[in-house]
């Protein structure tokens, strides 16, 4: 009623400010994730350095969704993301390529690799690039194993292995390291993270770190972390790997998104990945 | 079906009949208020197509941020933007079709998307399709359409 008394444009602009901007009112935080009752989740901490004065907390998207969606997550048998982890699994211990060899030659279990999708995408020194789980699983495949049609960046079977490798690393603190060789394609990733695409010129701090918490439609917006993929997503009934997810807000922008697997891309997923230091793996997640 | 398809061409006929009138948006005139004093068409504006427009994903779809009591019938109303409620009472219709064409001179680094726009933008794309942009981009709203939204908000006089 207050507000009726504030006519004019200047005032007009106060009403706007003080409407827009985080609204945690109605999402509950507070609570805490543990999965199979054993493996404890950090879905909610103190901010990495570079983003102290932007997030007071940072929060896995888990904390946004619905109690439904939030509590199968909380057990293997009802998380449908793990139907795609035995495959991988499975993908891990049979042999492929003219080496014949599995993954599990070299790595006897997937449990070896349990650091790996807290501390990816890495700088690699041989290549002189950073690299994320994907382009190491292809690499192994090409330089490793002798397979001559390696798996597609965002096919079903790279996701279901990603998706294994995350689930072996579950409970583990997100650690990508940003300084070093890293440094520059981290600050490519960064200038991607703040430039505002496409023909509604939206930035993915527009909507992740402006809006998080508020309703857009039906959806409540997350900080956009990427600690749970890959994803199941129920609207897809399947898993979804994180460059997918890049393309899908890049397109909803009415923008032209950069390829999955592409250098932009894989600079964008360290620099996301980043913000989320001090998060758990919890891969795989369920999300809407 | 044949009926519709008539009916759509008779509408298109009218619309291009119209276009000589329409101010295209790279010579829309705005105040250093953000305010567009002249209609985009010269045609008054139709606040029940506005409504429709405001609604539709694929048109205004306004609702992705803004609550509307108006407009309650429809689900989901985002909470990213202000409520429209009583919104005619705190712009006039130049400031609000100024808003509706690019809000930026009023709200620098708006989230709020300027919908009669078509250069200027990071990697466009055709519509939500992934693909780049067309070299003949359409802005996000066609001229009659602000002016129908723009009548429709003129309707929002209570809180
Ligand atoms: C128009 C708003 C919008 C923009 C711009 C946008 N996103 Fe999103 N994003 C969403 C919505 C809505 C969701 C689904 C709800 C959620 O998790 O936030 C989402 C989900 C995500 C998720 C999944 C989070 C999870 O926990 O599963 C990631 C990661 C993400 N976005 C990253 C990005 C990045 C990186 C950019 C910029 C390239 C970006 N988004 C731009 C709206 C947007
Ligand atoms: C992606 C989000 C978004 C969309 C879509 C959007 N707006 Fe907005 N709008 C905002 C925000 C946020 C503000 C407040 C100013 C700011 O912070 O930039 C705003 C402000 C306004 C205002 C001024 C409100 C006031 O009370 O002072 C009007 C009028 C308005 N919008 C109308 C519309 C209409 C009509 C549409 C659709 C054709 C629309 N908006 C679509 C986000 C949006």
């Amino acid at each position: 009623m207050t507000r009726k008394t504030l006519l004019g444009g200047v005032s007009a602009a106060v009403v706007a400010v003080a409407a827009a901007g985080v609204g945690l009112a109605d999402i509950r935080t507070g609570d805490s994730l543990v999965i199979n009752g054993e493996i404890e989740i950090v879905t909610e901490t103190a901010p990495p350095p570079f983003l102290e004065g932007v997030f007071s907390t940072i929060y896995s998207g888990w904390v946004f969704r619905t109690d439904e969606t939030r509590a199968m997550e909380a057990d293997d048998f009802d998380n449908p993301g793990m139907l795609y982890v035995e495959q991988g699994l499975e993908a891990f211990n049979t042999a492929m390529g003219t080496e014949g060899n599995s993954c599990a030659t070299c790595h006897e279990t997937p449990e070896t690799l349990s650091t790996v999708r807290a501390t990816y995408p890495q700088w690699d020194e041989e290549h002189g690039t950073v690299q994320t789980v994907e382009m190491q699983i292809l690499e192994c495949q090409t330089e490793r194993m002798g397979v001559a049609e390696p798996y597609g960046y965002d096919s079903q079977e790279m996701r279901n292995m990603a998706a294994l490798i995350a689930s072996v690393g579950r409970g583990q603190t997100i650690n990508v390291a940003i300084d070093g060789p890293a440094a520059e394609t981290w600050a490519l990733g960064e200038e991607i993270y703040y430039t505002a695409y496409g023909q509604m010129e939206l930035s993915c701090a527009h909507c992740h770190e402006r809006n998080y918490g508020n309703l857009i439609r039906a959806d409540h917006l997350s900080q956009g972390q990427v600690n749970g993929f890959p994803t199941y997503r129920l609207k897809n009934a399947n898993i979804v790997s994180v460059h997918n997810r890049f393309r899908g807000c890049i397109r909803d922008t009415r923008g032209e998104p950069y390829a999955i697997g592409s250098p932009e891309f894989v600079a964008l997923e360290l620099y996301v990945a980043s913000r989320g230091n001090g998060l758990s793996v919890e891969g795989p997640a369920v999300r809407n | 079906m044949k009926r519709q398809m008539l009916l759509a061409a008779t509408i298109g006929l009218a619309a291009t009949s119209l276009q000589a009138d329409v101010i295209a948006p790279g010579d829309v005139v705005m105040t250093e208020y953000g305010e567009v004093t002249e209609s985009l068409t010269g045609v008054p504006g139709d606040p029940a197509r506005g409504q429709a427009i405001m609604v539709d994903r694929g048109q205004g779809n306004c609702l992705a941020c803004h609550q509307v009591t108006a407009l309650d019938h429809e689900p989901w109303h985002g909470e990213v933007g202000p409520s429209l409620d009583g919104v005619a009472t705190r712009w006039d219709e130049a400031a609000l079709r100024g808003l509706l064409v690019n809000a930026d001179t009023v709200f620098p680094d708006s989230i709020m998307p300027a919908f009669y726009k078509v250069s200027g933008f990071v990697r466009p794309g055709d519509g939500f399709t992934t693909r780049p942009a067309p070299a003949d981009l359409q802005p996000m709203l066609a001229a009659q359409d602000i002016e129908d939204v723009v009548a429709f908000l003129m309707t929002l006089t209570d809180y």
